[in-house]
């Protein structure tokens, strides 16, 4: 057994080695180096990233300028007052009040309705045994290549016949089967040790109870993910609307951005609120919950359709 | 990627020799079909109706003159003859698609391995600057692209900056077909490149420190352990994001339909753009379905040449 001092001693006896093999003199000066670069590199970095942040930053800008002053030459950043109304005005110039709640009642909806069915799905995908269960995996996952473009058209055909143009359910439902939610959660529950669950099924536990006490509580962090990723991709979904729907009851809000933009004799600054408005709840969840989307990314097979 | 214990493997060769003991257990296990059925129903029906049945249907209406009213007709293979053969405006929306795809893929790469290599843990602030890079990946593209078309057009944000700076005014960049494209890319390069950025940063997270450390002591510059050491263990993960980049810039629609509807003479419209007009605004809805089902063929080719060249470079432990 050696001590903490030992073994500290011991790493700082490998590192003499080493200082003594490659000259004491040009690590330090590597270190002196880098320390240098990182000073640089980070103002540069920061530079870099202002640069990128040019357009959100003339977004933000232009929504709180006075309609005149939008294309003002030399470009300013400020006008000559910053105007807070245009945020009231979007309101009332477009539904936009409709816009986000419906968009908040498809993405809400449809997260909810893809967490109980992925849910479901990967418990049996990965702990329970029944016949042909890696065949139909396989297949699931195959068509997640299938571009969500490919089946717009059947689709848009099969909504008619059911009746649901225009409606939440068409905007919702075709998009709640596939199969990344299952694969993702799949994934995670797999790493549950089977031990776990042993405990319960002695007891005579349901599957139901297994999931909902055992599991469950384990894989949160991923069913996080999972209700980023698809309250986002609902949220910014823009083809499948723009061909479902064409009422204003039913308008998303990437759809009645476009429907502003298209409008004759442009409020840039009103469009320009608006668009600032309906980044708030995504890049909201982004920021909030970045760790564990860093963690989902590198896990996932990508956020889907835009 | 996670390590994914597979339990249907191990375990059931350990129970493959079957003698007495492990009977009664393999009739339980027999038992999970029942309740496999119930808690797979509701993804396995929706996934038929909603997924597999649309997929099927695809490739059927795209045999078919079907329009929006009216009964549709069988015409074979006559859709794909009209695309392939007498249809410059689509082969025009094949070549674009192909240009963009070339010009924003390796682009998107290049970019989000450097800006991930800059933004090593050691960096003050690294999450910070991750997520602000992210944001526009998560937000409405509808959004912003509204915000690069001001930015683009005459007298918009660029414009002015240039006559200030040059005394003229600067190219029309969406009115013009020399730039309408690459605006379209450097737009999209903007809005997308946060995402493969997050999946490389995650990946040079978990190159080995003491491998760099022992390569530096081997005299390794940083231009060399990027190379040599951090390149090749992230191949993996390198692969994903250039398959997944692939596919969706061959799905490439909202960019060029919100910052120049297609234009300035169709020189940004896409094949998902043409298929949406075909379909939407002219109701042709059997000939979009036959552009869906040859974009499909494209992306399929494409990647799997993609997972054929991965053998060559993607180093898996």
């Amino acid at each position: 057994m050696t001590s903490p001092t030992a073994t500290r001693r011991l790493g700082g006896l490998a590192a003499d080695n080493r200082t003594v093999r490659r000259g004491a003199v040009s690590l330090s000066t590597i270190a002196r180096k880098q320390r240098r670069n990182g000073w640089i590199s980070q103002v540069l970095l920061t530079l870099f990233v202002i640069a990128f942040l040019i357009p959100l930053i003339w977004m933000i800008a232009t929504s709180l300028k006075p309609g005149a002053e939008v294309f003002s030459s030399p470009p300013r950043l400020i006008g000559s007052e910053v105007r807070w109304q245009n945020y009231a005005d979007v309101w009332s110039y477009v539904p936009f009040a409709q816009y986000m709640v419906n968009g908040a009642i498809v993405s809400i909806l449809g997260t909810a309705l893809v967490v109980v069915v992925s849910v479901l799905s990967a418990y049996a995908f990965s702990r329970l045994r029944f016949r042909g269960r890696e065949g139909i995996f396989f297949v699931f996952l195959g068509t997640l290549m299938v571009p969500q473009e490919v089946v717009v058209i059947p689709m848009f055909l099969f909504m008619t016949q059911l009746g649901w143009v225009n409606s939440y359910q068409a905007l919702i439902v075709p998009w709640a089967f596939t199969a990344f939610g299952t694969f993702l959660l799949r994934q995670a529950m797999l790493t549950v040790p089977m031990e776990l669950e042993e405990a319960g099924k002695i007891d005579g536990a349901s599957h139901l109870r297994i999931l909902l006490g055992i599991i469950m509580p384990v894989v949160r962090p991923t069913i996080a993910v999972l209700v980023v990723f698809t309250f986002i991709n609902y949220w910014n979904s823009f083809l499948w609307p723009l061909i479902i729907v064409n009422d204003p009851a039913h308008t998303t809000v990437p759809l009645g951005l476009n429907a502003f933009l298209g409008q004759g004799g442009k409020q840039w600054q009103l469009i320009m609120a608006a668009s600032t408005i309906s980044m708030v709840p995504t890049a909201g969840l982004a920021i909030l919950l970045q760790k564990y989307l860093v963690r989902g990314i590198a896990l996932s097979s990508g956020l889907g359709g835009k | 990627m996670s390590v994914a214990i597979r339990p249907g493997t191990s375990e059931a060769s350990a129970l493959d020799p079957a003698p007495p003991g492990p009977a009664r257990r393999r009739r339980r296990r027999r038992g999970d079909g029942p309740a496999a059925a119930a808690f797979l129903a509701p993804s396995l029906g929706g996934f038929a109706v909603f997924t597999a049945f649309p997929i099927v249907a695809s490739i059927l209406v795209a045999f078919t003159v079907w329009p929006l009213a009216g009964t549709p007709t069988f015409t074979g293979l006559d859709n794909f003859r009209r695309l392939l053969t007498q249809d410059p405006a689509f082969l025009k929306t094949v070549l674009n698609t192909l240009i963009f795809v070339v010009a924003y893929v390796p682009l998107n790469l290049a970019l989000s391995l450097a800006i991930a290599a800059w933004i090593t843990p050691r960096v003050k602030g690294a999450n910070v600057y991750r997520v602000l890079l992210f944001i526009p990946v998560v937000t409405p593209m509808v959004a912003n692209a509204a915000v690069w078309q001001i930015m683009l057009i005459p007298n918009g944000l660029i414009d002015n900056v240039w006559q200030s700076l040059f005394g003229v005014s600067a190219p029309n960049f969406l009115g013009s077909t020399q730039t309408a494209m690459l605006s379209v890319v450097i737009m999209s390069l903007w809005q997308g490149f946060g995402y493969n950025l997050l999946i490389f940063s995650s990946a040079l997270q978990a190159v080995p420190e003491s491998l760099l450390d022992s390569a530096a002591i081997d005299g390794a510059g940083p231009i060399r352990r990027y190379f040599s050491i951090k390149l090749p263990l992230m191949s993996p993960s390198i692969f994903f994001g250039a398959t997944m980049t692939l596919i969706t810039s061959f799905q490439v629609f909202a960019q060029p339909f919100i910052l120049t509807n297609g234009g300035p003479s169709s020189s940004t419209t896409t094949m998902v753009m043409y298929l949406y007009r075909q379909g939407f605004q002219y109701f042709n809805l059997g000939y979009a379905s036959a552009v869906g089902v040859l974009l499909f063929i494209m992306i399929l080719i494409i990647t799997g040449l993609v997972f054929l060249a991965q053998k060559r470079w993607v180093h898996y432990d």
